[in-house]
């Protein structure tokens, strides 16, 4: 059953693009989240109801059909509106963009409340004691805030990554040769589905594995220097 | 605009293929995650172990890959699911597409629920055992209520996330919501026009499940609360 008659190469050339492709989305995640989370707890009603309605929408919707909007319905909704102002032009979107945009677009909403949890959670005197002590809000966000806000947040982003991995998945519907795809493309050329979509679902469960043991090693690194016990 | 009015009792009819999927998935994967829980949070690694796989390998893995293991895969296995008289069940994309959603849900499910077991308090437990319960009897009775109450919130989570996940079935040739707009789309070509139209289905949905599960939450937690009548509440602050 595990003879993969020569396209087994397939598997680790996907793999190789999976990663690239979710790498690069948690990098646009955690920007969006970021910023996202930022606009949900400031006092400008615009940014909060933007925020909200961002992770309001991107909660209601199913991942596959958002990949489908951005990938054929973002570049023709632009020919329609450009073609209103009289310019006929024809528009193609890279797949490894959608991928990317699309995925960081998504778990930007989950990251959202990933950040803001985690910037509720720095004790408000810690801030309070940075202002007193003379900091301005730059100063304190890069001092006190942020190297607090990485660690309350970093069970929530492990958990965030783990699911955009196997998300990626979904973009071999817009033909972006990654892991999914590639054994897609083999298993119908040698007639083997059963074999490599089993073999991809154990590199996915590798990914899985070894994402865990890191978000251990990261998790416990960055509480060095916090007093257990 | 016109495409999109006609096309909506299309939609409409793919958004209840969405809707009767998930829901049959729910009912059959809550099923088998039941005996799965309990079966994790046993201590005999005999019984343990088989559901920790089990849980480990559904939520570890892609859902799209689980389900072109299970419809693509089972060709790979025609003859011998033939021998079986299996194959007219694994032919159709229907069946393949429940079956890999309940197989999913109840790995997610009954992680929830192992959670929510091992949460229990172990006062209610130690009480239950004084007066006399154990064994199923203690299940039934204490954990089990106890746990489905704890695993709600969560459990809503993931019957959306089930719920958005059946977009996937429109990948084997299932006319759901997102079947019937690809479908649509791509022969109109007016694409975001049925993308959003179809976002709005969903988004609609999603948050009529979220009400209903807000509404019996709220039944479900009433020993709970305060009761209004004894209490006031001055500046936001109850006082009894």
């Amino acid at each position: 059953m595990f003879d993969f008659q020569g396209y087994l190469w397939m598997l680790p050339t996907g793999l190789q693009l999976t990663l690239l492709v979710g790498l690069c989305a948690l990098v646009v995640a955690m920007v969006l989240g970021l910023l996202g989370a930022w606009a949900k707890l400031s006092h400008n009603w615009i940014a909060r109801r933007a925020a909200d309605t961002y992770t309001t929408v991107i909660r209601g919707v199913p991942e596959l059909l958002l990949i489908l909007l951005v990938y054929y319905g973002v570049p023709t909704l632009i020919q329609d509106v450009l073609e209103g102002f009289g310019y006929d032009i024809v528009i193609d979107i890279n797949p490894f963009i959608a991928g990317v945009m699309t995925l960081g677009f998504i778990y930007g909403a989950f990251s959202t409340e990933v950040f803001r949890g985690a910037i509720l959670a720095v004790p408000k005197g810690q801030i309070e004691a940075a202002y007193a002590a003379g900091m301005s809000r730059p100063m304190m966000v890069r001092r006190v805030l942020l190297p607090q806000v990485w660690r309350f947040a970093l069970p929530g982003l492990g958990n965030v990554w783990m699911v955009l991995i196997k998300a990626t998945a979904l973009i071999s519907v817009i033909q972006l040769p990654e892991l999914m795809r590639n054994s897609d493309i083999a298993a119908r050329a040698v007639r083997l589905p059963f074999t490599f979509y089993f073999a991809a679902s154990l590199i996915y469960l590798g990914i899985t594995i070894v994402s865990m043991i890191g978000q251990q090693r990261i998790e416990t690194w960055a509480r060095r220097g916090v007093r257990s016990g | 605009m016109e495409i999109i009015w006609q096309s909506l009792p299309r939609l409409l009819e793919g958004a209840w293929l969405t809707v009767h999927i998930t829901a049959l998935s729910v009912v059959m994967g809550l099923l088998l995650a039941v005996p799965l829980a309990l079966l994790r949070v046993s201590r005999n690694p005999l019984f343990w172990t088989p559901a920790y796989g089990y849980i480990f390998y559904f939520r570890g893995t892609p859902l799209l890959v689980q389900i072109f293991l299970i419809y693509y895969g089972s060709g790979q296995f025609q003859t011998e699911l033939d021998a079986l008289g299996l194959w007219v069940f694994f032919r159709q994309a229907y069946f393949c597409a429940a079956l890999t959603l309940t197989l999913n849900t109840a790995g997610y499910t009954a992680e929830i629920l192992r959670g929510a077991i091992q949460a229990v308090p172990h006062g209610e437990i130690e009480a239950a055992r004084a007066s006399g319960m154990s064994g199923w009897l203690l299940y039934r009775r204490i954990i089990l209520p106890k746990a489905f109450r704890l695993a709600l919130p969560a459990y809503s989570n993931e019957v959306v996330f089930l719920f958005q996940a059946t977009s996937l079935v429109s990948i084997i040739s299932l006319m759901d919501l997102t079947g019937v707009a690809r479908v649509i789309a791509a022969r109109s070509f007016a694409f975001y026009q049925l993308y959003i139209t179809a976002g709005v289905i969903y988004l609609i949905i999603t948050y009529g499940i979220l009400f209903i599960f807000k509404k019996v939450e709220f039944r479900l937690s009433g020993h709970l609360r305060d009761r209004k009548d004894t209490v006031l509440a001055v500046d936001g602050v109850p006082v009894r």
